[in-house]
């Protein structure tokens, strides 16, 4: 992806009951979208509500992505990463790890439960770790509802009537 | 020469806006020779009712300063944008909400509630009925009504279409001057006008402006301006004062550094980012360095040492709020039970 065009398709109308959480996924190419694909080939069963989105590192991950995928109606974003000590560029998962730090706390001022947001580190050889942080994440969404800027229909808030 | 007509209204905004347009020295003299006034409620004595009268496009720019707050900024947003040819969104509070964009964090209900009743000096304080003011009253003598507070603060470009963007709080003479300059080059040789949308200021990030020395790369530690002598000569963020620097829009000549105070940010986004507060975010988080043991760190070590950024919405989005990704504080329904959610 080269720009910080983030779509998520509009929610499917959703009575509570039908509601499937969205979720964006950035991988890192160098570790966690091998990660991914190992689960992939594997046949690793998993919830299908995610998109990937492949970055070159981590810290690719613009904040304004991560905002632009809540405002664009994503339920849940994770962004994985090369374990510690192992991001192709050295020290880019660092980066990453600092600003999804403050990202979280800037979310949750907003109103958001800052566990929409998750960081998680999956190497080239962890497809089942990805798998499990695909399962518990989706999970964890599900638990908190659909996105805030949400409503009852499911579609985004532009402008409430005053 | 037919002389121009312009127009400068108040939304919600301090009047400081309007201040600077009277503070711009002798070119208000060439503004008197090339335009009217046609409405200006802080200058002038002119009715609503005639501007209501005047024909459509009858003004040939307005400068339209504050937020949009209340039903009343909104009406007079959209009557002028009938009635002028351009429209200039004046101001942070216009282009992006400014300070009074930071009610974005709460309600309208909370806002009133607080005003009203909670304040160490309200009468109703322990009252049983609080009273609170109306939009509509009916007296004998008819109807009065005032504007309705909004929910949300809104920027100008939120309700009507805006020609020129003009940020800052309030926009430094520099930059109205030359506005000025180019409007009447346009009247009187007929030099065109700049593209529509454009924003009159730097294409350039703060930091190109400032002249303070950069050498270090990282910095341990934050600290508040008074906590600190700060060195004049130094970068802020390097002296660990967080400063809006990178993430704002150049054109007010660095204007916060040279009195040694750092950059809050009130130019707005640069022209590359959408988000002011994301990209601070990122600026920020980018030089903050934990040392060699960061691979050793978990993600409590860290949330702690980024901790110290005490507010990080009030701090990165103090006059951007209504016009971040976000735009205000949401609510959460609240965590579904396991049983209700896997239904
Ligand atoms: S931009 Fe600043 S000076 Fe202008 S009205 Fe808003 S708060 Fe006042
Ligand atoms: S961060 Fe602030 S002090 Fe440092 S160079 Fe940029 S504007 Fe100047
Ligand atoms: S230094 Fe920053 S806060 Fe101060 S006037 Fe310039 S843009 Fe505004
Ligand atoms: S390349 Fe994987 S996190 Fe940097």
């Amino acid at each position: 992806m080269t720009t910080t065009q983030v779509h998520v398709k509009e929610a499917e109308p959703a009575s509570e009951e039908e509601w499937q959480p969205k979720i964006v996924t950035f991988c890192c190419n160098w570790c966690s979208y091998a990660g991914a694909d190992l689960a992939g080939v594997s046949r690793l069963q998993m919830p299908t509500n995610f998109l990937v989105v492949r970055t070159m590192c981590s810290a690719r991950v613009d904040p304004e992505f991560v905002l632009r995928a809540f405002a664009k109606g994503a339920d849940g974003v994770l962004v994985l990463g090369c374990h510690p000590a192992d991001c192709h560029y050295i020290g880019g998962n660092y980066r990453t790890r600092r600003r999804i730090a403050l990202l979280r706390m800037l979310l949750e001022q907003y109103g958001f439960d800052p566990e929409r947001l998750k960081l998680e580190w999956v190497s080239a050889s962890e497809g089942p770790k990805f798998q499990k942080t695909i399962k518990d994440f989706t999970e964890k969404i599900r638990e908190l509802g659909p996105n805030p800027l949400k409503d009852e229909s499911g579609s985004i808030v532009e402008r409430k009537p005053e | 020469m037919a002389k121009i007509k312009i127009a400068q209204y108040w939304g919600a905004g301090c009047g400081g806006c309007d201040v600077a347009m009277l503070d711009i020295d002798e070119k208000i003299l060439g503004v008197a020779e090339m335009a009217d006034i046609a409405f200006w409620p802080i200058a002038v004595d002119t009715k609503l009712s005639e501007v209501e009268a005047m024909p459509d496009g009858y003004i040939t720019a307005t400068f339209y300063n504050g937020a949009v707050r209340n039903s009343e900024n909104e009406h007079v947003a959209k009557l002028l944008r009938k009635k002028s040819a351009l429209i200039v969104s004046f101001g942070s509070c216009a282009c992006f909400g400014g300070i009074p964009g930071l009610a974005n964090i709460t309600t309208a209900k909370d806002v009133l509630e607080y005003v009203y009743t909670k304040t160490f000096s309200s009468d109703q304080k322990n009252a049983k009925e609080k009273v609170y003011p109306q939009t509509l009253t009916h007296t004998k003598d008819g109807d009065i009504d005032l504007p309705t507070l909004y929910d949300t603060v809104l920027t100008l470009d939120q309700v009507i279409d805006v020609d020129y963007y003009m940020p800052g709080c309030p926009p430094t003479t520099n930059l109205i001057n030359d506005f000025l300059g180019v409007v009447e080059k346009h009247v009187k040789e007929g030099v065109p006008l700049p593209p529509k949308g454009t924003v009159i200021a730097s294409q350039k990030t703060l930091c190109d402006e400032c002249k303070r020395k950069r050498e270090v790369k990282s910095i341990t530690e934050l600290h508040l301006p008074f906590e600190i002598d700060i060195d004049p000569d130094k970068c802020m963020i390097e002296q660990g004062v967080i400063c809006l620097g990178p993430a704002t829009r150049a054109g007010c000549g660095a204007k916060c550094l040279n009195a040694n105070q750092p950059c809050r940010g009130c130019m707005g986004p640069t022209a590359q980012v959408l988000d002011q507060g994301g990209s601070m975010l990122s600026a920020l988080a980018s030089v903050f360095k934990i040392g060699d043991k960061e691979s050793q760190m978990n993600e409590e070590d860290i949330l702690k040492i980024m901790s110290q950024v005490k507010d990080p919405l009030g701090t990165f989005y103090s006059y951007t709020l209504p016009k971040s990704i976000i735009k205000r504080v949401v609510k959460e329904r609240g965590p579904r039970k396991k049983e209700e959610a896997k239904a």
